[in-house]
Parts: C-alpha cells; sequence; structure tokens
C-alpha cells in the first residue's frame, strides 16, 4: 500500500527539481568506462613502445606500397597465362576432390556428433571432442604435416583439405541435425523403423537444403584456401606463385594474382546464387 | 488384448505420469482416453508402444511382457501399431506419398528403404490408405502443401499402410477446426469398424469423447479415475474427472450433420 501511494504522488507532483540536470549515464559507470579506456589505450601505447612501432610508419609505408603497385607490378606479363592456367586447375581440382570426398564422409560423422539422434553420451562427446581437436588445426599446419608425410604435390593438398572441410562441415551440419523437427523422427521410430531409417527418413530430407547450401559454402572457402597451400608443397598455383616471388618475377605475379582473382569471383558468384535458390 | 499390470512411470526429473495403472483394452474396442492437460493421457498412449517406457509393472499385449522386449524385438512389435500425432509429424518436405510409405519401414529392409525399392505391392497398398482417406490424388504433393485437416489424413494413412491392429492417436484433432476435428473423427470411427483395428484415442473435448468412444477412461494425475462404456458418461462424470466444472473450452462444438 505504501508503494502504491507513494508512487501515485510522484506522478501527480512535477517530476523532479528543474535545476538538476538528470544524467543519462550515472556518475559512476562513466568513471568505471573511463578507467577501462585509459588502461586499453596505455596497453597500446605500451605494446608501440615495446615493439618499436608507431602509426607514423605505416604512413611512410604507403608511397612504397604506391611504387611496388605501380612500378613492379603493372603492366602483368600476360603472355604469361598459358604458365598459370595448368596450376590454377590443379588447384581447382584440390578444392573440388577434397570437398566432395568430405561432403559424403561428413553426413554419418554429423549425425554422430548431433545430440538428438546419437543419445549414447559418451560416444557423442568423444566424437565432439575429436572434432573440437581437429577444427584447432590451421589449414597450413594440416598442409604442412601432409607434405611431410606424403611428399611435395597436389596429393597433399587434398588429404589437408579433406580434414579441413570436414571439421568445418560437421560442425555446421550437426548444428542443422540438432535443430530439426523431432515430430518426424519420433512418426518413423513408432513405426518400427530402425536408426537408419529414421536417420534417411526423418532427417535428411529437413538438413537437405542446408547440406546442399554448406557443402557449396565450404567449396569456395576450399578453393581460396588451396590457393596458399602451394606455398607449403601442397601443389597447385601457390607452388609457382612462390617460385615468381623467390625470382622477383613481378610481371608474372601480377598475371597470377589477376587470374586468380577473376577465377575466384566466377566460383563465389555462381556458388553463392546457387546457395540463394536452396534455402 | 492390452493389460496394464499395476504399471507406473516415473520421469528422470522425478515427475509420476502413471501410478499403478491396471487397465485392460480389448480387441477391436475405440476407447477414448480423457483428462486434463498434464494429467497422464499421453503417457498412458506412449507406453503401449513403449515411446516411453514404463518404470514400474507389467504390460501384456497379446499376452507377452512386452516391457521385456529387446530393442530389435520392439521395432518389431511397434511395427503392428498405428500412431497419429497432434501435429501430424509428417515429413513436409518430402511427398505425401513418400510419408505414407514410411508405414512400411519396418517391414523394409535398411538398404532397400534407403534406396527407395519398395515392393510394388507396398506401393499399392500406400495408394490404398490415401484412397481409404480421400486424397489419393494428392500422392506426389509435397506434404506442406496440405491443409491440417488433409496432413491428419496422410498420417491416418501412414498408420493404415502399416496394417496394425491397433491405432494409437494423441489427440489427432486438438490442432484443426471443429468440422475438420468431427470428419477425422469418424475416419477413426470408420477404420475402427471396417477393419475392427483397436482405437486408443486421446482427447480432451468432452462432446468429441461422448460422440465417438464406445469406453471412456478418465485419467487424472497418472491415476484411473474413470472407467466405463461411453453411455454411461455425463457431463457430471467429466467434473468428476477434471476435478472441476465444466467450461465451454472443454467443447468443441459445432456437433457435425452426421
Amino acid at each position: 500500500m505504501v508503494a502504491r501511494s507513494k508512487k501515485t504522488t510522484w506522478l501527480v507532483k512535477s517530476p523532479m527539481d528543474k535545476s538538476k540536470r538528470i544524467p543519462i549515464i550515472p556518475a559512476r559507470q562513466k568513471l568505471f568506462f573511463a578507467v577501462i579506456i585509459a588502461i586499453v589505450i596505455g596497453l597500446y601505447y605500451l605494446a608501440s613502445i615495446v615493439t618499436s612501432s608507431s602509426p607514423i610508419r605505416l604512413v611512410d609505408g604507403i608511397p612504397h606500397i604506391f611504387s611496388f603497385v605501380f612500378d613492379d607490378l603493372i603492366p602483368p606479363n600476360w603472355s604469361y597465362y598459358n604458365r598459370v592456367l595448368p596450376p590454377l586447375l590443379e588447384t581447382w581440382n584440390i578444392a573440388f576432390l577434397s570437398t566432395t570426398v568430405a561432403v559424403i564422409f561428413c553426413l554419418p560423422i554429423s549425425f554422430l556428433a548431433a545430440g538428438n539422434i546419437n543419445k549414447k553420451t559418451w560416444l557423442y562427446q568423444i566424437v565432439r571432442l575429436a572434432l573440437n581437436v581437429l577444427r584447432t588445426i590451421p589449414d597450413m599446419i594440416l598442409a604442412v604435416i601432409f607434405v611431410a608425410m606424403v611428399g611435395i604435390g597436389a596429393l597433399a593438398g587434398v588429404y589437408a583439405l579433406f580434414f579441413f572441410s570436414l571439421g568445418i562441415l560437421v560442425k555446421l551440419i550437426s548444428e542443422t541435425v540438432e535443430a530439426i523437427d523431432p515430430g518426424p523422427l519420433e512418426a518413423i521410430r513408432a513405426t518400427g523403423g530402425n536408426i537408419f531409417q529414421i536417420i534417411w527418413f526423418g532427417a535428411m530430407p529437413q538438413i537437405l537444403p542446408q547440406y546442399v547450401s554448406y557443402s557449396l559454402y565450404v567449396l569456395e572457402i576450399n578453393v581460396r584456401a588451396s590457393l596458399v597451400l602451394g606455398f607449403v608443397g601442397a601443389g597447385g598455383i601457390g607452388l609457382i606463385l612462390r617460385q615468381q616471388m623467390s625470382m622477383f618475377n613481378y610481371g608474372n605475379i601480377a598475371m597470377i594474382i589477376f587470374i586468380t582473382f577473376i577465377a575466384v569471383t566466377i566460383i563465389d558468384t555462381v556458388s553463392t546464387s546457387l546457395r540463394k535458390r536452396l534455402v | 488384448m492390452i493389460e496394464f499390470r499395476n504399471v507406473s512411470l516415473t520421469y528422470p526429473n522425478g515427475h509420476q505420469g502413471l501410478k499403478n495403472i491396471d487397465l485392460k483394452i480389448n480387441e477391436g474396442e475405440f476407447v477414448v482416453i480423457v483428462g486434463l492437460s498434464g494429467a497422464g493421457k499421453s503417457t498412458l498412449i506412449r507406453s503401449i508402444n513403449q515411446m516411453v517406457k514404463p518404470t514400474q509393472g507389467e504390460l501384456f499385449i497379446d499376452g507377452e511382457n512386452t516391457l521385456k522386449f529387446s530393442d530389435r524385438k520392439l521395432r518389431k512389435f511397434r511395427r503392428n501399431i498405428g500412431m497419429i500425432f497432434q501435429n501430424y509429424n509428417l515429413v513436409k518436405r518430402s511427398s505425401v506419398l513418400r510419408n505414407v510409405l514410411a508405414g512400411r519401414l519396418g517391414h523394409t529392409g535398411t538398404l532397400r528403404s534407403i534406396l527407395s525399392l519398395f515392393p510394388q505391392d507396398d506401393v499399392q497398398l500406400a495408394l490404398h490408405s490415401l484412397e481409404r482417406v480421400g486424397i489419393a490424388e494428392k500422392a506426389y504433393i509435397r506434404a506442406d502443401q496440405l491443409s491440417g485437416g488433409q496432413q491428419q489424413r496422410v498420417s491416418i494413412a501412414r498408420a493404415l499402410t502399416q496394417k496394425p491392429k491397433l491405432i494409437l492417436a494423441d489427440e489427432p484433432v486438438a490442432s484443426l477446426d471443429p468440422p475438420t476435428a468431427h470428419a477425422v473423427m469418424k475416419d477413426l470411427q470408420r477404420i475402427n469398424k471396417e477393419d475392427s483395428i483397436t482405437m486408443v484415442v486421446n482427447l480432451h473435448a468432452i462432446d468429441l469423447s461422448m460422440q465417438y468412444a464406445e469406453r471412456i477412461i478418465g485419467l487424472r494425475n497418472g491415476e484411473v479415475v474413470f472407467d466405463g462404456p461411453a453411455s454411461s458418461v455425463s457431463e457430471k462424470t467429466f467434473e468428476d474427472i477434471y476435478g472441476r466444472p465444466i467450461k465451454e473450452d472443454d467443447l468443441v462444438g459445432e456437433v457435425s450433420n452426421g
């Protein structure tokens, strides 16, 4: 009762003393943010002293960038295209093959990594843990490992990208599986269907659009990733890119970058427009 | 024949869904289970095909204690029990025919079913089931293109395709408008009469229960509080089962013209 009468009088009376400013952010909070910002700026300053870097050096570097682009890279060595296309095709083949194999293998693993399908908690946890470990390894490190294991060449790249895309795909698809409508699964279980039939008839139709879309998405990622894998010897266009860089053939490098840019843009555009129609 | 012998079910969270149920349901009966939401209707019906597993007691179906079944045997046993859900539980992105064919999965090998190599007899049976519920012409349409009443008919067709001895229906008409609800109840009644398939149906609408049931079982707090022929039931009986006066919401209304 007391609280209520208080509220009423507050409403009836004029809001507050007009001479006093009403703060939008309380003073204590303002001070708190000010201290945090001061600490962050201090840390940046400290870091720039320790590493003896300064924004001025970044600004000083800009003319060098321009001179590199306009004096060294331009004009590209147009006639070099016939040396660029075969490794570019190899790059595409690495990306496409590794994605395809990963797309097939990711399905069973995704269902094992989905809590609504795989009810065996211990198995679910093991699969999840293994995938988390796999995903912490960057693609370049995977490539280095497989170059050491199977030798320099495209095969190492295929292996590296296979495991790399498996990690991403299983993560994306298992989470899609966990979000599906459980009703159809229940209905198929009630007809006496076994777990494979529950997955195939109840779950697969529900995830199909996302499954295809994620597969295309991972193909896009793999095309870009496979460009640089050649730097560590895993085949494709990165191999000749590193070669030409070590010989300072800037005209050839410009041509490699130019053709790669066009190829990646085409692949991305096609894949994106396909994915838009799917979901 | 279904026989519950002192069956109880406690959920992992400690909630007791069923308490010492003793029941007999005879072959060919049309039984309606009534009770407020949370009374244990769903738990009772799902215990029969063990979509939830009772934690105590014995559940005899055709003379066998089904609670002792292995996973494999349980799947085989479920083939003979059709189930109909409130939300139809169709695979919305699949065709009507494919949804109905799911009723044959228990009879089809894993590889065969995954490759969609259903025997032609099964496909014909599926189409015939669709004919019986009056939507054969929708066979190749995606399930999500149909209205609620049509979707529920697809799920009835799916159950029929199992050639079941028993159909369990968990609130089959709760999501439908009154005329459609009556039409679907009539379908169930007709199937019960024509194929002498035992029907166990959960309902909460009083008028529907009185109109379609042969026998009514009342549940409250997981216990059977009423069991008798529908002819002996009055609104007073429902007030006893629900433990409160009858309200307008307890009726579907719009008594059908059939």
